[in-house]
């Protein structure tokens, strides 16, 4: 029944601190990379569907604007998710399935820049009983990193390996906003932020966006030599109570991987969505990811967090390790929410 | 397509300024309300589609987040639409692809608005500026609209009154006004000209749901009504502004019908279809809809409104159960319009059925009219047209 869909083109803005420009113009020099790079006729692309959210640009129906960012004059059949680009990615691959259409233009965008990411972030928490305590993403993942300590699963050690290994590798990434070779015990000498966790534990604050093109079978291949092909996506949520949580594991994140039937010894690259170093211990455990998968090679969310694109940005870093054969099958993941509430993966897969 | 995608069941709060229930404990009672009308439970539901319109409207950011305990969502997929005003329709067609795509069997989607919980002008016009609310935005549209098909002023009194004396056979509606009359309309005050207070929404709290699912799934839901099965859905988007651009009868509204009607196999809307849901938040719109999805020629709206072809009885009734100028809960009005599509041809729609009715349109705009998102239910999976 599952049609194959493939990426055939990908595009990423650098990870800015703070982007001068708007957001549309972003967008817009995205799609007319991917544009050139395919040959493809913007009024030829069946489906265009965004991902972005209203609070970051402090303005309501901000998405409109975004539409000039991708054209729709003539008028096109397009969409919006109020979600990370990688659900964006989710409902195009669900549309493409429907097995009428074949080309989906798929965009997500973010401005932190403009806001206070602690301000602004408390209010996706229960509005009645938890966000006027104003309990925010820092301090969740601080209790997300104590918890951690106190199961036993992980030291600040394994934090802050997990930031310098992250450091380093975006050193190759020339998109990435924080980069340095930094050792663990430098790092373990930072005073703390949100204890146990240390400034360098948090993501930068990050204006960004990431954008690719995806079709379905045969329209894949005549579009590029290389189509990097989506071998399933699965989502899942968890309960917005932190005390119904166990914050040491990622439930949500086993359920998506079982339903996938994901076998981690075939994969060469993870690209997980960590914007607190604990959450790759967390994930790490979840995906029981072994030796032989190299995670996070670009440096991750800790090297650059464009907020609405982050997850996105993860599956065009997996599909462009493809395409350059550095690796022929890997995991992107995607996450909405406080300490990892909500958790998509995404399979891709080179032609063999 | 390879799954044909049926609504089996529909959910609806009562549409107020409801002070009585969070916002978990309004979606959660539109969600058991279409589980219930499906005979199915929350076991039976695959993945989640939310959709609501700016986050703003409550201050709550994602609320899929906050909400998804209600919804019975833990371990499941939920999917957050938003595309302004249309996002309800918008929210009810991407529901409708998670079927179709084969990889779902049964998906619950809802929506919802509590204004009562925020400040709509204030979150309307970013929280500074002032801003006109949205009949000012539209008002010069309208006023364009008057002057190029000749209507006659009392063309939006008379949608005006209609809509609210079809509320008065809907329990849910928000507004129940008895005593509405042409005269009542005129001398309510004026607003933005040509609209009055009376041509104008109501700011509802409320919540829809829909029960969807695949041909194997009807057989396992224990509905007593007959499903609706989705004919065909189209979506269109066009810049907010750009030279040359019609607002008063969008090229994305005029392509959005174009598409629907093809995909359905309809080639005379206003024969074929026996009723309609449209986006009609201000009276004028519904002849202006009447004209841009080609249900008759342009100039001509107006004229359907003034023969009474739109009233229940007329030969192309529009928003039956009151429409959005009897209730506004702006994020769930959208998917309102699409679910009383499909209560019209499942038969359930009680006092304000339309006799006989088997293929119904509902439809929804949003932001300055550039957003349009549509569908066309029918009881028959497989409907043939003349």
């Amino acid at each position: 029944m599952a049609e194959d869909i493939a990426i055939v083109a990908t595009a990423l803005t650098p990870c800015y601190r703070n982007y001068a420009d708007s957001e549309p113009s972003m967008i817009m020099s995205l799609v007319n990379q991917i544009l050139e790079e395919t040959g493809v006729d913007r009024y030829k692309i069946d489906f265009t569907i965004a991902g972005s959210s209203d609070y970051l640009s402090g303005a309501p129906f901000s998405f409109i604007a975004s539409v000039d960012g991708y054209g729709a004059s003539p008028p096109v059949y397009e969409s919006h998710v109020e979600m990370d680009g990688a659900w964006a990615l989710f409902e195009a691959f669900v549309r493409l399935q429907c097995g009428d259409i074949d080309l989906a233009l798929v965009v997500g965008s973010g401005k932190s820049s403009p806001g206070s990411p602690r301000e602004i972030f408390p209010i996706q928490t229960d509005p009645y009983v938890q966000a006027p305590l104003g309990l925010d993403p820092v301090s969740v993942a601080g209790l997300q990193a104590n918890a951690l300590i106190e199961a036993g699963k992980a030291t600040e050690r394994d934090f802050a390996e997990v930031v310098s290994r992250s450091r380093r590798d975006a050193l190759s990434n020339p998109n990435a906003q924080v980069a340095k070779d930094v050792s663990v015990e430098d790092l373990l000498k930072a005073p703390y932020y949100a204890t146990p966790l240390r400034k360098h534990d948090l993501p930068p604050i990050t204006d960004g966006a990431s954008a690719m093109l995806i079709a379905r079978g045969d329209r894949a291949k005549e579009l590029c030599d290389n189509p990097v092909w989506i071998r399933g996506m699965d989502h899942r949520i968890e309960s917005h109570h932190l005390g119904l949580r166990d914050l040491t594991d990622s439930p949500s994140t086993r359920i998506a991987a079982k339903n996938l039937g994901l076998e981690v010894s075939s994969l060469d690259v993870a690209e997980l969505c960590v914007r607190y170093s604990p959450e790759e211990i967390v994930l790490r455990q979840a995906l029981e990811l072994g030796t032989n998968t190299k995670v996070n090679p670009s440096g991750g969310p800790l090297a650059g967090h464009p907020v609405m694109a982050t997850g996105l940005t993860r599956v065009v870093e997996v599909a462009r390790r493809i395409r350059l054969g550095e690796a022929s099958r890997g995991l992107a993941h995607a996450t909405s929410g406080p300490a990892l509430q909500q958790n998509l993966l995404c399979i891709l897969e080179g032609d063999a | 397509m390879a799954e044909r995608c049926a609504v089996v069941g529909l959910g609806q709060t009562k549409y107020d300024r409801c002070l009585r229930v969070t916002m978990d404990g309004l979606v959660r009672e539109a969600a058991l309300k279409a589980l219930d009308d499906a005979g199915l439970t929350f076991a039976d539901i695959d993945a989640i589609v939310l959709g609501k319109a700016p986050d703003a409207l409550e201050g709550v950011m994602m609320p899929e987040l906050s909400l998804c305990d209600a919804l019975n969502a833990v371990g499941k997929p939920i999917h957050r639409v938003h595309t302004a005003g249309s996002v309800g329709a918008s929210t009810a067609i991407s529901a409708v692809t998670l079927i179709e795509s084969g990889m779902y069997n049964t998906v619950l989607t809802v929506a919802y608005e509590k204004q009562s919980d925020g400040d709509f002008m204030w979150a309307l016009s970013g929280g500074k500026s002032g801003g006109q609310g949205a009949g000012g935005s539209f008002a010069p549209w309208i006023r364009n609209y008057i002057a190029r098909s000749g209507a006659p002023e009392h063309i939006g009194w008379k949608v005006a009154v209609k809509d609210r004396l079809n509320a008065l056979k809907n329990p849910l509606a928000h507004l129940h006004m008895e005593d509405i009359n042409l005269e009542s309309v005129k001398e309510s005050p004026m607003l933005w000209e040509p609209l009055t207070f009376y041509e104008a929404c109501p700011s509802s709290d409320g919540a829809a749901a829909m029960v969807m699912t695949n041909k194997a799934g009807v057989k396992r839901s224990s509905s007593k009504a007959p499903p609706a099965w989705v004919i065909a859905h189209a979506k269109r988007t066009e810049l907010a502004v750009y030279p040359g651009r019609d607002p008063v009868k969008p090229l994305a509204g005029v392509d959005c019908a174009k598409e629907l009607y093809k995909k359905a196999g309809i080639t005379d809307p206003r024969k074929q279809i026996d009723c309609a849901e449209l986006y009609v938040p201000f009276s004028w719109f519904e002849p202006m809809w009447l004209e841009t999805h080609l249900i008759c020629e342009e100039g001509d709206g107006w004229k359907m409104v003034d023969e009474g072809a739109t009233e229940i009885g007329g030969d192309f009734p529009v928003c039956m159960s009151g429409g959005v100028l009897s209730s506004n809960p702006i994020g769930a009005s959208g998917m309102v319009r699409c679910l009383e599509a499909a209560n019209q041809v499942r038969g359930t729609a009680g006092d304000y059925q339309v006799d006989g009715a088997k293929v119904a349109m509902g439809q929804a705009y949003g932001g300055a009219s550039n957003y349009f998102a549509m569908w066309i239910v029918s009881s028959d999976p497989d409907p043939t047209f003349n």
